[in-house]
């Protein structure tokens, strides 16, 4: 029981300790492949730092609504990041949401975050607002699809179940199981605003999306925002890994040894995940806008695909 | 049981008799809504309390027949949702009725309406079911009319009163049907019927034509955006939130209850209809620019939404799979209540823009939240609400029926097996554009820079209207927080209609909501909804003690411009039009043309976009043109002589009883 509670609230404050990591690890892999020496992976967490700080400068007609959301954003990633097991299957609180659940956890934070965007009554507001939905509009259905083709193979929606069977190699080599990864894959791009969909350092206006949605915030609020933004691309790489290569992780009752283990195997699969994301940013351009829905598009119909096969035969 | 709700029937249709010769008194109006409040609340606890069924047969109607009336599971769940969805109207209407230019065209109809409604849900013949669904339409016909001299109300009074003639027409003939030749008349009698596979498949298409006009199904839909946003807003939230889930009741009334076991391939076209509905009307609701036509829009989607859980509830019983069947009739009954609760709430808020701007339309709308908080916090509780966000309700009902998708695999039929994964893939679909639409009504209505003067002297509405919308906000809340309270109230419906039930929600520990096993799937709105809080609140907290509290005021940042007006923000159309441009093309023919004129010309550039209703202009234009050249030909019939007449009668005579004397 209490080694249960302790391994979930490990898992909670993991996520958190690691997230900026992430963040700070990518862009020091992206440097490096354009040969500039690129800050330390630790830079994240100074400008976390330095971002609490500083005074907030709201706009004047900003409501109070502008101001609740970067510390709701933050919340509702958290908890869905806290419910995707990272090291160890079983936690204590996994029960409370599946996978469908978590899916819907991040359409709230990008609900709301498309809101506030408007909140101003700015245009860099509503260009980024209008466009994150329509990306939106055609990723979340591709993700609740492969969501459904992993379901499918596993029997459950329950995230620590899916993990157990993938686990234990029943799983096997599946054509529906590769073609929900490529679609989680693109959404995971897609959702995090990496390149080629958007671009996480570009201050070009007619580019940003999910830039142009924070332009307003600043301080403590978009640090918040910044920090949820890290949150989510752990999130979504734990996901993968969670789904997809399982291996390493605990069954989350047998002491202390697998644990470190599992948490070892869960650094190791973070560091392949940050540096292929890095790879991939660096070897491809960003796409016009509106080429991104034929892109997530994509992942939709490769996400069908895999549920109808898994509709028409068990063993595809 | 059901004497005390005929009873508050009565009351209803006494008050709105009663109410005719004061009606345009100014103490008229808080009359009628309390009395109007005061039943719905008293048949609301009948709904509520009764166990059990009960019957009776009252000397009215055909002669020696009588009238039958009945109260069960299915018919108690459905008074809970017009009773709950009439009294939040009632109370709304207190304080929003009295901005009524004409009371006396609102009043007398809407306790009518309010009867028809109770009286559709505890009927038990088909003279008692039509007489009441008839008066449901024309009451709220009348309602729709009220504001008669307003451009375009008339038109859609006249779409409105065709589409329900075409309705009852269908249910009447369906009704005929399923009474056989032998004439049993009854309820009781039908469901006791032999059934006949030919006369299944007619009574099913034809309630499917008649409960889905009134439900609002593609492509009978039409007269649902330009009736509904017409009426009143209390009105409005009745039809849209009330009477198409009444639409709903019949279709289960019939299709489950009386219809006798159905054939799998039933489900084929309540799927497609179900999956097409629900993006054909968010589509629409996202192109919207007024706002109360935007939530008509989205009621077709919702409907579509339950039309989807109903037609996985039809395929599940026909393969004998009575646990899967109530999953997934549970799903579209919780939907049904969930949507009741929310859109009644996002019309009440939509009457108090009306109110407190006089606009509908959301361009010339913005920055709302600080002119009215209270009002835009519970508007945006119902935004949350229908655009699947958990912790809210309608998270909790979706999440039901994409497991419901998850367990029909198992479905033997192959139909069946490619159709249901592409309607699963629509629904997705539809809550991922839902959410976009409502991001897009409370965004540009209610955020940012007031767009108008009207908009800029707006003020926070009324006690009443406000208590109401908290109430609806504040139910949507709980059912999010606890739906395994209303999954376990939905078992005797499921295990009267489909022999089958979910097990036992409320029992469940920590009181997740486990609709098969723990191991395959759970939820537990009440735990999300606490982590989310205390996470929030360590993060405030944490922020707060280690970082700054400092909060300065300023511009918003405007590329170095100062003073961009109100115009220099995205509005309804800009907001959409990537939307537009991904989908348009296939749902609309939609495209745009720019004009720009040569160099040196000073004429104004001009930008040009079109967009088609293809279902109006492939169905009811040539429709409407046929129907007129027929009328055109017949015209001549009304100018001849008594001769021709005569021998008119005479041939027809002779064709009859020759055609008598064949069928013999």
């Amino acid at each position: 029981m209490i080694l249960s509670v302790v391994a979930q609230g490990a898992q909670m404050f993991l996520v958190l300790l690691l997230a900026p990591l992430l963040t700070g690890f990518v862009r020091k892999v992206k440097a490096r492949l354009q040969r500039r020496q690129g800050a330390s992976v630790l830079q994240p967490y100074r400008d976390i730092r330095r971002l609490l700080g500083k005074d907030v400068v709201l706009a004047d007609n900003a409501s109070w609504l502008f101001r609740a959301v970067p510390y709701l954003i933050f919340a509702v990633t958290w908890v869905a990041a806290a419910l995707v097991p990272t090291f160890a299957t079983g936690l204590m609180f996994s029960w409370s949401g599946d996978l469908i659940v978590i899916t819907a956890l991040l359409g709230t934070a990008r609900f709301l975050q498309a809101l506030v965007a408007l909140d101003v009554g700015t245009s860099f507001g509503g260009i980024g607002a209008s466009r994150e939905v329509m990306f939106a509009s055609l990723a979340e259905p591709a993700l609740i699809m492969a969501v459904f083709a992993v379901a499918l193979i596993a029997g459950s929606t329950q995230l620590s179940t899916v993990a157990d069977y993938m686990l234990s190699g029943q799983a096997g080599l599946r054509v529906s199981l590769a073609l929900a990864l490529v679609a989680f894959v693109i959404v995971a791009i897609a959702e995090n605003a990496r390149i080629p969909v958007d671009n996480p350092a570009t201050h070009l206006e007619l580019t940003m999306v999910h830039e142009a949605m924070v332009l307003e915030y600043s301080g403590r609020h978009l640090a918040m925002i910044e920090f949820a933004a890290s949150l989510k691309l752990l999130l979504y790489i734990s996901l993968i890994a969670c789904l997809f290569i399982p291996f390493g992780m605990t069954e989350g009752h047998d002491g202390l040894g697998p644990f470190v283990l599992g948490g070892a195997a869960y650094l190791g699969k973070l560091a392949v995940a940050g540096t292929l994301l890095a790879v991939f940013e660096t070897s491809t351009a960003k796409m016009r806008v509106f080429r991104v829905p034929g892109f997530i598009g994509v992942a939709l119909m490769l996400s069908l695909l895999a549920t109808l096969l898994r509709f028409v035969s068990g063993n595809l | 049981m059901v004497l005390l709700v005929l009873l508050c029937v009565a009351a209803l249709l006494l008050v709105a008799i009663g109410c005719v010769p004061v009606a345009r008194r100014a103490e008229a109006g808080p009359f009628v809504y309390g009395a109007s409040l005061a039943i719905s609340v008293v048949a609301l606890l009948c709904a509520l309390l009764a166990g059990g069924e009960s019957a009776t047969v009252l000397p009215l109607g055909i002669p020696w027949l009588g009238a039958h009336f009945r109260l069960d599971a299915l018919a108690r769940f459905f008074l809970v949702v017009v009773d709950l969805g009439a009294a939040a109207a009632s109370l709304y209407a207190l304080g929003y009725g009295r901005h009524e230019e004409e009371p006396q065209r609102v009043l007398p109809f809407f306790p009518a309406f309010l009867a028809g409604m109770n009286l559709v849900i505890v009927a038990d013949d088909p003279y008692s079911f039509l007489f009441a669904w008839e008066l449901m339409s024309l009451a709220s016909w009348a309602l729709v009319m009220s504001h008669h001299r307003e451009p375009g109300n008339a038109r859609a009074g006249l779409v409105y009163l065709l589409m329900a003639t075409f309705g009852a027409l269908s249910l009447l003939l369906a009704f005929g049907l399923l009474a056989g030749a032998d004439g049993g008349y009854a309820f009781s009698v039908m469901r006791l019927g032999a059934s006949d596979s030919r006369r299944a498949v007619l009574v099913l298409i034809l309630v499917i034509l008649g409960a889905g006009s009134k439900a609002g199904v593609v492509p009978l839909h039409v007269w649902l955006p330009l009736a509904h946003p017409a009426a009143p807003s209390h009105v409005s939230a009745l039809m849209s939130g009330v009477m198409t889930k009444v639409a709903i009741y019949a279709f289960i009334r019939i299709v489950f209850d009386l219809l006798g076991p159905p054939s799998w391939w039933w489900a084929v076209p309540v799927l497609a209809i179900g999956g097409i509905t629900a993006v054909l009307g968010v589509l629409h609701a996202l192109m919207e620019r007024d706002l109360k036509r935007l939530l008509a829009y989205s009621t077709i989607e919702n409907v579509g939404i339950i039309f989807i859980a109903l037609g996985l509830a039809l395929a599940f019983r026909a393969n004998g799979m009575p646990e899967a069947a109530a999953l997934a009739m549970t799903a579209a009954l919780f939907h049904a209540f969930n949507h009741m609760l929310f859109k009644s709430l996002l019309f009440f808020g939509a009457g108090t823009v009306l109110v407190a701007t006089g606009e509908r339309n959301i361009e010339r709308l913005g920055g709302l939240i600080h002119k009215m908080p209270k009002s835009s916090f519970a508007f945006l509780i119902g935004c949350m609400a229908i655009s699947a966000l958990p912790p809210l309700n309608g998270f909790a009902s979706e999440w039901l029926t994409f497991q419901t998708i998850l367990v029909s695999p198992q479905l033997p039929q192959w139909t069946l097996r490619l159709l249901v994964p592409t309607v699963g893939a629509l629904l997705a679909l539809a809550a991922a554009l839902a959410a976009a639409c409502f991001v897009r009504a409370f965004g540009i209505a209610f955020l940012g820079r007031p767009r108008s003067p009207e908009a800029e002297a707006a003020t926070e509405t009324d006690g009443y209207s406000l208590a109401a919308m908290g109430g609806l906000a504040g139910l949507c809340l709980l059912a999010g927080m606890f739906p395994g309270v209303v999954i376990d109230a939905l078992a005797p419906v499921t295990k009267l209609l489909l022999h089958g039930r979910l097990a036992e929600q409320t029992t469940q520990p920590w009181l997740s909501v486990v609709p098969i096993a723990q191991r395959n799937s759970s939820y537990n709105g009440l735990m999300i909804l606490l982590f989310a809080l205390v996470s929030a609140g360590i993060a405030v907290a944490a922020v707060h003690r280690f970082g700054s509290r400092v909060i300065r005021r300023d511009a918003a940042w405007g590329c170095g411009y100062p003073g961009l007006g109100p115009i220099t923000q995205y509005s309804g159309a800009s907001f959409s039009q990537p939307i537009r441009r991904v989908f348009g093309p296939i749902a609309f023919r939609s495209g745009e043309t720019v004009e720009m004129p040569p160099p040196g010309d000073m004429r104004p550039a001009r930008l040009r976009r079109r967009r088609h209703d293809l279902v109006w202009e492939a169905i009811y234009v040539p429709l409407g043109r046929a129907v007129l050249a027929v009328a055109d030909r017949l015209n001549a019939l009304q100018f001849m002589t008594i001769r021709r007449y005569l021998t008119f009668v005479f041939v027809a005579l002779v064709v009859l009883l020759m055609a008598l004397a064949a069928w013999q």
